[in-house]
């Protein structure tokens, strides 16, 4: 195929907007991605499902947050309930995010009610719309950071560094998915949402909406009725405070990274983490290993990411390494947004489909 | 009356496993059952024509490998989202060792 390399110029994200037309006209959505040879024995393995691993984090899981609530309770008002509280909320606000990626997927567990039931809980902690984001998620599989097509670019070019990084305690990532449930829950869907949501899942969107807005409610009659702000404490405001961990992760995901490629290894990042880290994101530090087989189950993203590591880009070493990598990326992008970091493929890898960002390797290079 | 085709041996496929059948300019996806049952469907999902072959069999279901959507393969039902349209199945037998699929 010799399409040309996507124009350069002002990107519109949106999904029904030029951009969109243009990906879909040059062979970039729903395309056929790269993936690493791994023999069909070891992919068998590698995806196969048991409950266990998710059941042990899952009662840990739980044990965090009833012990990280009952002490934010117990010692509410002086300063003991600090600690509780910081563990509460990042249980909460943190790992919610990588529960309900998993779950959604329903690879975690290999019982299918076991996966509804955490992702249910999780998208309510992550105020997200279990139905929409099933389908957004879904999208962003299909065409992962193509201009246009994918719902889930956090890093639109040029960067806004200031507006993402006050997302750290997410108070503008919660306030729009509550406002998001709230518009949900009277009824009314954007275009965008009617793009990727199938119709017949319409209604059930409303339906989660209206759920989650009423527990909402709830909780908010209780802190007025018994004028504490502890309620809140416990549901809700923990999605702003402790979700600083579910933010810290999800940036080193795809910022500074090539766009409109179809190779996970150019446009998604490995991050070697620390073991709290990787239970609290569930292994999701393996994201190139996640987008390219999002079978297999986040308990052994570790094995498969030691068969195909010949094959990827080598890992950032810490969050720390991640990080300087991706301020240096946003940094030029802000003056040129057509600039990315172009990983470096191992001289054993396999190049695939240069002809989508011949343009941008030249460019990333000056 | 369907034609019957070759499609494969029997111990082409693992017991609980697939393959990739192409004929005639289309694919198909032939299954061995953990029962050892033999079944074949249309070789691509009905949400984005991926092809099924590199997904995993469990049980009497086969999953997708690009989102998870999940069908019965013996009716073709789709079991999970993101797949809403059932999938093609077609009649299979099995004679002396090889797996025929019919088509009309
Ligand atoms: S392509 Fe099969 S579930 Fe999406």
């Amino acid at each position: 195929m010799t399409a040309a390399p996507f124009p350069v110029g002002q990107r519109d994200y949106s999904l029904v907007g030029p951009d969109s037309r243009r990906a879909v006209e040059i062979g970039l959505a729903s395309a056929e991605w790269y993936h690493s040879d791994v023999p069909r024995a070891v992919m068998k393995d590698l995806m196969k499902r048991t409950d266990g691993p998710a059941i042990r984090d899952t009662i840990l899981w739980f044990a965090l947050l009833i012990g990280g609530a009952w002490g934010g309770i117990y010692f509410w008002g002086t300063w003991a309930c600090v600690p509780f509280l910081f563990v509460y909320s990042v249980i909460y606000g943190s790992s919610c995010d990588s529960r309900w990626h998993e779950c959604g997927h329903g690879t975690a567990f290999r019982t299918p009610w076991m996966n509804d039931v955490i992702y249910q809980i999780a998208s309510f902690m992550v105020m997200r719309n279990p139905v929409t984001w099933r389908w957004s998620h879904a999208r962003h599989h299909t065409d992962t950071y193509i201009v246009g097509r994918d719902a889930e670019i956090a890093w639109m070019r040029p960067p806004k560094t200031l507006t993402n990084f006050l997302a750290l305690f997410d108070v503008i990532g919660a306030t729009r998915s509550l406002l998001i449930l709230a518009r949900n829950a009277t009824g009314r869907l954007t275009p965008d949402e009617k793009d990727f949501v199938p119709e017949s899942e319409w209604g059930k969107m409303i339906l989660a909406a209206r759920i989650h807005m009423a527990i909402y409610a709830a909780t908010i009659a209780v802190a007025l009725a018994t004028w504490s702000w502890l309620p809140l404490m416990l549901i809700g405001l923990p999605r702003i405070y402790g979700s600083w961990h579910m933010v810290m992760c999800g940036h080193l995901q795809h910022a500074g990274l090539a766009e409109n490629v179809l190779d996970h290894r150019l446009n998604t990042r490995t991050v070697y983490m620390n073991p709290i880290s990787r239970y609290i994101y569930w292994n999701m530090n393996y994201h190139i290993e996640h987008h390219m087989f999002p079978m297999v189950p986040y308990h052994a993203l570790p094995r498969l990411h030691e068969v195909i590591k010949a094959d990827l880009p080598p890992p950032n070493l810490s969050i720390l390494d991640g990080y300087r990598e991706v301020f240096a990326s946003l940094r030029r992008q802000k003056t040129d947004p057509e600039y990315y970091l172009r990983k470096t493929l191992p001289p054993s890898a396999k190049p695939y489909r240069e002809e989508f960002h011949t343009l941008n390797i030249a460019r990333s290079n000056t | 009356m369907p034609q019957w085709i070759r499609a494969c041996a029997t111990d082409d496929i693992n017991p609980e496993d697939l393959i990739r059948f192409d004929h005639d300019g289309d694919t198909y996806a032939i299954y061995h059952a953990p029962d050892g049952r033999f079944y074949a469907t249309a070789g691509r999902c009905t949400h984005e024509d991926v092809h099924l072959c590199d997904g995993l069999v469990m049980g009497h279901l086969i999953e997708c490998p690009k989102h998870n959507g999940q069908f019965d393969y013996r009716t073709g039902e789709a079991k999970r989202s993101p797949v809403c349209v059932n999938l093609k199945t077609f009649p299979v037998k099995v004679e002396a060792g090889t797996v025929f699929i019919g088509l009309t």
